[in-house]
């Protein structure tokens, strides 16, 4: 049987694409932040995980506003990446898991959970600075890939509640996989920040360390957030939770063990969080 | 009926149906920049290029502007807006600070206010 053997959150911000490009990781500005990635390397490494499930968001690369998908799951044996239009080099192709993909979704939807499926999609920075972080120089060529997109780019987006809801039932649905895997979790995006307005510029270190706390010992008080609370307390893109809530649905019931974390404000505009969650049991 | 309407909040634009639905043929000129080709040809002549999508001329006159809280008032997203700004060398602080009318390094001097600093266990 497939097995959850533990869950990586991490933002996914462009800036920190470009300073890997750039090769700034040891810089003042950048050194705390890298600092935690080789723990969490050190974790993969022992581990040896077969799959990755990704949660992430696409900023106007393949889901644009013409045909928008609230949630999305890639069901293809191979996602390319490519031009944003802003800087980071594009890499290589990441390799899907097309078997586990389409259990998911035949699980999802036997379970009231109706997502776009994408045989087709490319990938944007939102799913390629966390593969870059957690396997850099282009190694994650031995893991597999199964990006889930969520809406986080116009409103109405789902509810805090309903992507926790909609990673639930995707955990579920990995556990429940006949085959033998050891499956990672990926949630990525956030934390604070706020790109647009007047208001940019906002940040909440004291929001985002409260959203940690809460994601390891009781998601369900996260779940009570509406959208705009989210916006009102860390900015409009704080809605980008909604990814480690899926990441932490997908994770269990249970609380997990948080091994690490990591906490860096402001990178670029944003509150930069980082843990890692390994399910007990 | 089910009560949807999102509170306000201060110094935010919601960007929701009704701005997408203004802000289209805009947010699909700049979802172009994606590719570098429409990149240069957007620099070789904005005007022709703002045409070729139909912009209305409260966005030309708005973008001739660089008046960015005025184009997201029209119902420019700002994930398209940043491949705009990409054409322009603006970064994130660069357009955080002319949208919240500071200068980069007061934007900057803002973000670094509120940041916790550094702090790493485990
Ligand atoms: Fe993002």
């Amino acid at each position: 049987m497939a097995k959850i053997i533990g869950g990586i959150t991490t933002s996914h911000i462009p800036a920190i694409g470009v300073a890997i490009d750039k090769g700034l990781e040891d810089t003042p500005y950048f050194r705390d932040l890298f600092a935690i990635y080789p723990p969490i390397r050190g974790w993969l490494n022992e581990e040896k995980p077969d799959i990755a499930v990704l949660f992430y968001n696409d900023h106007g690369l393949e889901m644009w506003l013409d045909k928008k998908p609230t949630f999305a799951i890639g069901c293809a044996p191979q996602y390319e990446n490519a031009d944003e239009g802003w800087g980071i080099k594009p890499i290589p192709p990441l390799t899907g898991e097309t078997e586990l993909s389409w259990h998911i979704v035949n699980h999802l939807i036997e379970n009231d959970f109706d997502p776009t499926v994408c045989q087709d999609i490319k990938v944007d920075h939102g799913a390629t600075v966390p593969m870059t972080l957690l396997w850099p120089n282009h190694s994650y060529q031995g893991i597999k890939v199964i990006p889930v997109a969520i809406n986080c780019e116009r409103h109405p987006m789902p509810k805090p509640s309903r992507s926790y809801a909609f990673g639930k039932a995707i955990g579920d649905a990995i556990r429940c996989w006949e085959k033998d895997a050891k499956v990672v979790l990926l949630g990525t995006g956030g934390l604070s920040h706020q790109l647009d307005g007047p208001r940019a510029g906002i940040l909440n270190a004291d929001f985002d360390s409260y959203c940690m706390d809460k994601l390891v010992s009781d998601p369900q008080e996260l779940c009570k957030f509406s959208n705009v609370d989210l916006i009102e307390k860390g900015g409009a893109q704080m809605v980008e939770l909604a990814m480690w809530l899926a990441m932490r649905g997908a994770l269990g019931d249970g609380i997990p063990e948080e091994r690490l974390r990591n906490y860096v404000a402001p990178i670029s505009n944003t509150g930069v969080g980082v843990q890692l969650l390994i399910p007990k049991g | 009926m089910t009560d949807y309407k999102m509170r306000p909040v201060e110094g935010t634009i919601h960007f929701d149906g009704a701005q997408s639905t203004k802000g289209f043929n805009f947010n699909k000129m700049c979802f172009s920049f994606n590719n570098e080709e429409a990149r240069q040809a957007f620099l070789a002549d904005p005007e022709a290029y703002m045409e070729k999508y139909r912009l209305s001329e409260e966005f030309k006159q708005a973008l001739r502007d660089k008046d960015l809280n005025r184009l997201l008032e029209l119902g420019g997203s700002i994930y398209y807006m940043a491949k705009l700004a990409g054409i322009f060398g603006w970064n994130m602080q660069v357009i955080g600070g002319m949208q919240s009318g500071r200068t980069t390094e007061e934007f900057q001097a803002y973000l670094d206010s509120q940041g916790r600093g550094k702090t790493t266990n485990g």
